[in-house]
């Protein structure tokens, strides 16, 4: 499955991903390999099967929908790179 | 004192009971053995020691406050465990082996942990794993390699194989590992131990930094079968803070595992699947298995030769499924909220520059795949078409245990590999976990164990696997045959550190 540099910079531009030109080149040339490889499930016929998304059994019972006590803003903040007046700190997006 | 270490859980918790040791011997035993080890190892990204000895002195205390006869409370009270570093326990570092989350100290612990901790277990480390779990030998960890004990020239396996290195070499009785593809099965395998990968949905995923949603199973190390049921009991069951968390009752193991005696597995029908004997896997790793399954019939199974037809599209199902949800699952880390952050001019920047540096090769390139998978134009032939297959997958399982009550086939083509040998080639890493991924996308809970060596020395371990919700079956059958044989109570000589 051929996949141009083109496609690779649009890939890792969807994925917020800063790639280096060598880089690119490497992932073309696996990702290639390995969408060959996937591309065995064109093999089956599958027009009348359903897709599985989940594999859970039994009911998935939804908790009751009320407020309760959860962490702290500070024990959130605590790992953040950057915070300020309580809040997660990051570059300007609007000057 | 470095007989303690050779202690089994279950051996643990009676001596303990029976006043022959204090928890602070037992954890000081490890802290010791870990101290002597660990520079060959790599099996721990963090050890607490002071924090551990400190809840050992606890548990002595509360144990000496208590009437002589009522024994250590808490079925786990005193005894050291060791938890893969992508479930968070608090106080202690978690960065799923990747440098995205280098000084994460998570706010909360994960239940399964919490159930443990509950119960009296004492966390004394984090241990090694392929970053974000994606892998099959550790290599991936931006932390160093974990080195196998039976072999330090070779992988312990992975994503979880911190875990499986450091119940193959004493260092604890017991280690929490999580399962995605075969992250516990083929690490057990590699390091000669006992690993089970729950039914999904059976052990709660709160507090597990999440790979593949639809596939993660948080599942256990032990030397036996008997050691990893008391571990599962304890933290399975239903956890209102994961909705994937199964309602379905437990029961008791240890029931299950008692009347396991003799000829204890008459009437149980096992399949052996013949797409699990293939060209190109290493023959002694199916001589071991068919003689393992030849024990089993001996101990009263009856084994049947089963088809599962779609095993070979596992493979090309599971990479796509699992990496188009690491895509969505990783877009958390853009170094706002946690973890390091790549300083740029603007918040586009720092997004790109603090993934782009942060994450590491393999991750990287299952998040483009899974990103291409997704993508306008691709999501139909890629995506939709491997949820199809998955189906076919799933409906391959209802079948075959619609005839028999367990499968047993083979963990892993070969036993340990050399450290390097895929490097650079992704797919060839990726076929190491061809045994392991059917289940995994059936969601059925699976067991490895070793069932012999090849003829350097490797052990070889065997997988059984079970209808949703029967890992009762599963750890009765293990331990019928551990009854049986002793490949489970070899150990790696690791003494001086050397094999």
């Amino acid at each position: 499955m051929p996949l141009s540099l083109q496609e690779v910079e649009h890939i890792a531009k969807l994925a917020r991903l800063k790639l280096t030109n060598e880089q690119k080149a490497r992932y073309r040339e696996q990702l290639e390999a390995i969408l060959d490889h996937v591309a065995k499930l064109q093999e089956l016929d599958t027009q009348d099967v359903p897709p599985t998304a989940s594999v859970s059994v039994g009911q998935m019972p939804l908790r009751a929908d009320e407020s309760r006590p959860g962490l702290s803003t500070d024990a959130l903040l605590e790992n953040a790179p950057k915070q300020a007046d309580g809040q997660f700190q990051i570059p300007p997006v609007f000057e | 004192m470095s007989e303690l270490t050779e202690l089994s859980l279950k051996e643990m918790q009676t001596g303990l009971r029976e006043g022959q040791f204090s928890s602070h011997e037992l954890v000081e035993a490890a802290l010791e053995r870990i101290a002597q080890l660990e520079p060959s190892l790599h099996a721990f990204l963090h050890v607490a020691a002071e924090p551990a000895l400190k809840q050992a002195n606890e548990a002595d205390n509360a144990e000496a406050q208590q009437s002589a006869t009522k024994g250590y409370a808490a079925p786990l009270q005193g005894i050291p465990v060791a938890v893969k570093d992508v479930l968070t326990v608090e106080d202690m570092p978690a960065t799923a082996g990747s440098k995205i989350l280098e000084g994460f100290m998570p706010p909360y612990t994960a239940t399964a942990v919490k159930r443990l901790q509950e119960a009296g277990a004492i966390v004394i480390g984090k241990t090694n794993m392929d970053e974000f779990a994606m892998g099959s030998s550790t290599e991936n960890s931006a932390y160093g390699v974990t080195y196998n004990p039976w072999d330090l020239t070779r992988v312990p396996g992975g994503s979880s194989g911190g875990s499986a290195a450091a119940v193959a070499a004493r260092l604890v009785p017991a280690a929490l590992g999580t399962d995605t593809g075969g992250s516990v099965r083929q690490p057990a395998s590699f390091c000669g131990v006992t690993g089970l990968k729950p039914t999904y949905g059976r052990v709660s995923r709160y507090g597990l930094i999440a790979f593949g949603s639809s596939l993660d199973c948080v599942g256990v190390f032990g030397r036996t079968a008997e050691d990893v049921a008391v571990i599962f009991e304890i933290m399975a069951g239903h956890d209102p803070r994961d909705a994937t968390s199964a309602t379905v009752e437990v029961g008791s193991l240890l029931i299950a595992l008692r009347s396991a005696q003799g000829e204890s597995l008459h009437g149980l029908r096992i399949g052996v699947p013949q797409e699990y004997f293939i060209e190109g896997m290493q023959v002694e790793v199916q001589e071991k298995t068919r003689a393992a399954i030849t024990q089993l019939e001996a101990l009263g199974a009856e084994v049947h030769e089963i088809s599962l037809p779609h095993t070979e599209y596992a493979l090309p199902v599971y990479y796509i499924l699992a990496p188009a949800e690491a895509s969505a699952n990783l877009a958390r880390f853009d170094g706002v909220r946690y973890g390091p952050r790549v300083e740029a001019d603007t918040l586009w920047d720092v997004f790109f520059k603090t993934r782009g540096e942060k994450f590491g090769a393999e991750v990287t390139r299952r998040i483009m795949l899974g990103t291409y998978a997704l993508s306008a134009g691709y999501y139909d032939a890629y995506y939709g078409q491997a949820q199809k297959v998955r189906t076919l997958i799933k409906r391959d399982f209802e079948t075959a245990f619609e005839k028999v009550d367990l499968i047993a086939c083979p963990s892993a083509p070969t036993t340990a590999f050399k450290i390097g040998a895929h490097t650079g080639d992704p797919l060839a890493m990726y076929l190491e976990d061809v045994f392991t991924l059917p289940a995994s996308l059936a969601g059925v809970p699976g067991i490895s164990f070793p069932v012999g060596f090849d003829s350097t020395d490797l052990p070889i371990g065997m997988q059984l696997l079970a209808p949703h919700f029967r890992e009762d079956v599963l750890l009765g059958a293990t331990h019928a045959y551990q009854q049986a044989t002793d490949w489970h109570k070899r150990r790696p000589l690791t003494e001086d550190g050397r094999p």
